[in-house]
C-alpha cells in the first residue's frame, strides 16, 4: 500500500509539473500578440541565440557530416553499397541529425544561459524590481527569448544541414574518391522538399522548447546558488528530453504523410 | 495613506504575518523594525502585490491595493531593494531611467537619459557613472543608483528595504541622510525596513516594531526610547535577555 501511495504521489507530481509547464507555455504564447513588445530585448536575444550560436552549430555539423560519410562508406562496403554515401548523408543530416544536434547544442548553450540568467535575476530580486517598475517579467524576459529562438533555430538548423552535408562532401571527395559534381548532383536529386520542411519545422519546435525551458526553470528557480544551479541543470535536462521526444513525434507525423 | 488591516501570510507551516494592522499617514516616514525573519519584507511585498496575502485588506488612499489597474497603482511607488536589484545587462542610466524608457511614463530617450543623470547627481554620483555597468560599481554606489532609480519617476510612495545593509558606517550615514533629504524634498510617503538603529533615528518620523507577525509597538521616533515596551527596549538596546527569544 505504501509503495502504491508513493507511486501515486510520483505520478501526480509529474502530471502537476507537466500542467505547470503547459500553463507557462500557453501564457507565453498569448503574450506573443499582446503589447507591449520589447523590440530591443528581442533583437538582443536574436543576436545571442542566432548569430552567436553559429560557430558551435557549424563545428558540430561539419564533424557530424564528416563522420557520417565515413560510417556510411564503411558500413555500405559490407554489401557493396558505398555509392549511397551522398544520399544517406543528405537525408541523415536534413531529416534527423541536423535538427536534433542543433537542438541539443542550443539546449546546452542557450537554455542553460537563459535559465542561469533569469534564476540569478530572481535570486537577486531583479524580477521583483521589474514588477515594481510596472514591467511584466514574462513579457520582458520570456517572450523576446522564446520568439527569438522560434525564429533563429530553424535558421541555425538550415545552416547546420548545409554545413553537415558539406562535411560529408569534403570527406567523400577528399579521401573516399567520390566525384565532386556527381556527389552534389546525387545530394540535390535525392532530397525532397518535405525533407527540408520537416527539418526547419523541427528547428522551430526545438527552439521553442529550448528557450521555454530556460525561462520556465529560471522563473521558478529556488533560492541561492543551489537554486540557480538546480534551475540550470533542470532546464537543460528538460529541454533535451523534450527535443528528443518532439523529434520522435514530428518524425512520425511527417513521414507517415 | 497606506492602511493594512488584519493582513495574514503563511508560507507552508511558517505563519509570517498573523493579522498585521498598520497605518502610514501621507507624507510621513515610517520605519519598521524587527528581528530577522519577522516578516518586514513580506509586509512591503504584500503592499506592492509581489506577495498575495492569505487574509486581510491593504488600502492605499482608501482604494483596495488588489483591485484596479495594477500598473497605474505601481507607478505611484518607488522601491530601493536590499541588494540594489540593478539590472546587470543595462548601463546605470538605463537602470535609473527604466520606467521612463517604457510603459505609461515613457519619455524620449534623450530626455530619459537627462533625467537619469540628474537623479544620479542628486544621489551624489557623477555623470560619468551613467554609462558604466552595475557590476563595475562599489556596493555603496550601487545603493545610490538603486536610490536614484527609486526616485526617477518622482513617486508618491517610496519603500526602502534594508538601505544600509552591507555598507560601512560612513556610507550608511550618507545613505540615511540622502533618504531623509529626498523624502522631505519630494514630500513622499516612505516606509523603510531596517535593523539598523542609527538609520531608524536618522530616517523615521514614526516607528513600528514587528514581532511574532503583528505590530508590537508603534509611535513617534521621539517616544521610542521611553516607550516602556519590553520588546522594543530589548530590540533597540540589542540585549540577548528579554521577551524576544534569542537563539544562542
Amino acid at each position: 500500500m505504501t509503495a502504491l501511495a508513493t507511486l501515486g504521489r510520483a505520478v501526480l507530481g509529474v502530471l502537476a509539473a507537466i500542467g505547470r509547464v503547459a500553463i507557462f507555455a500557453l501564457r507565453t504564447i498569448t503574450f506573443f500578440v499582446r503589447p507591449p513588445f520589447y523590440i530591443r530585448e528581442f533583437s538582443h536575444a536574436l543576436l545571442h541565440i542566432g548569430w552567436l550560436s553559429l560557430p558551435v552549430v557549424g563545428l558540430t555539423a561539419i564533424f557530424t557530416g564528416a563522420a557520417l560519410a565515413l560510417q556510411i562508406y564503411a558500413g555500405g562496403a559490407r554489401f557493396n553499397a558505398e555509392a549511397v554515401v551522398p544520399q544517406i548523408v543528405a537525408i541523415g543530416m536534413v531529416r534527423e541529425l541536423g535538427p536534433v544536434l542543433v537542438g541539443l547544442m542550443i539546449a546546452a548553450r542557450v537554455t542553460s544561459s537563459i535559465a542561469a540568467e533569469i534564476a540569478t535575476m530572481k535570486v537577486t530580486e531583479q524580477i521583483d524590481a521589474l514588477i515594481t517598475l510596472s514591467t511584466h517579467p514574462m513579457k520582458y524576459l520570456t517572450v523576446p527569448r522564446v520568439l527569438a529562438a522560434l525564429i533563429a533555430v530553424p535558421f541555425l538548423v538550415g545552416v547546420g544541414d548545409v554545413i553537415g552535408i558539406f562535411g560529408g562532401y569534403a570527406v567523400a571527395t577528399g579521401t573516399l574518391g567520390f566525384n565532386a559534381a556527381a556527389y552534389i548532383k546525387n545530394t540535390v536529386d535525392f532530397l525532397e522538399p518535405l525533407d527540408v520542411v520537416s527539418s526547419l519545422t523541427k528547428g522551430a519546435v526545438f527552439g521553442f522548447f529550448a528557450a521555454l525551458m530556460g525561462c520556465y526553470y529560471g522563473m521558478t528557480s529556488g533560492r541561492g546558488a543551489m537554486g540557480v544551479g538546480a534551475a540550470t541543470k533542470g532546464s537543460v535536462e528538460a529541454a533535451a528530453v523534450l527535443i528528443l521526444a518532439a523529434n520522435f513525434v514530428l518524425t512520425g507525423v511527417f513521414f507517415s504523410l | 495613506m497606506i492602511r493594512m488591516e488584519g493582513v495574514r501570510k503563511s508560507f507552508g507551516s511558517n505563519h509570517v504575518l498573523r493579522g498585521l494592522d498598520l497605518d502610514v499617514p501621507k507624507g510621513t516616514s515610517m520605519v519598521i523594525i524587527g528581528g530577522s525573519g519577522t516578516g518586514k519584507s513580506v509586509a512591503l511585498k504584500c503592499i506592492l502585490g509581489l506577495v498575495t496575502p492569505d487574509a486581510g485588506r491593504i488600502l492605499v488612499d482608501g482604494q483596495d491595493a488588489a483591485a484596479g489597474d495594477h500598473d497605474a497603482f505601481l507607478a505611484r511607488f518607488g522601491m530601493l531593494f536590499q541588494g540594489g536589484a540593478l539590472f546587470d545587462s543595462l548601463p546605470v542610466w538605463q537602470n535609473v531611467a527604466f520606467r521612463l524608457l517604457r510603459g505609461s511614463l515613457k519619455r524620449p530617450r534623450e530626455e530619459a537619459r537627462a533625467i537619469a543623470v540628474e537623479k544620479l547627481r542628486r544621489v551624489g554620483l557623477k555623470a560619468d557613472v551613467a554609462d558604466r555597468l552595475p557590476a563595475e560599481l562599489s556596493g555603496g554606489m550601487q545603493k545610490r543608483v538603486g536610490l536614484a532609480r527609486a526616485i526617477a519617476a518622482e513617486p508618491e510612495i517610496i519603500f526602502f528595504d534594508e538601505p544600509t545593509t552591507g555598507l560601512d558606517p560612513i556610507m550608511s550615514g550618507v545613505i540615511n541622510d540622502l533618504i531623509r533629504e529626498i523624502v522631505v524634498e519630494m514630500g513622499a510617503t516612505a516606509i523603510t525596513i531596517t535593523h539598523d538603529m542609527t538609520s531608524v533615528r536618522a530616517i523615521a518620523d514614526t516607528v513600528a516594531m514587528l514581532h511574532d507577525g503583528v505590530i508590537q509597538w508603534t509611535g513617534p521616533v521621539s517616544q521610542m526610547d521611553g516607550s516602556g515596551d519590553p520588546y522594543l527596549d530589548q530590540f533597540i538596546h540589542g540585549r540577548a535577555e528579554g521577551p524576544i527569544e534569542a537563539v544562542r
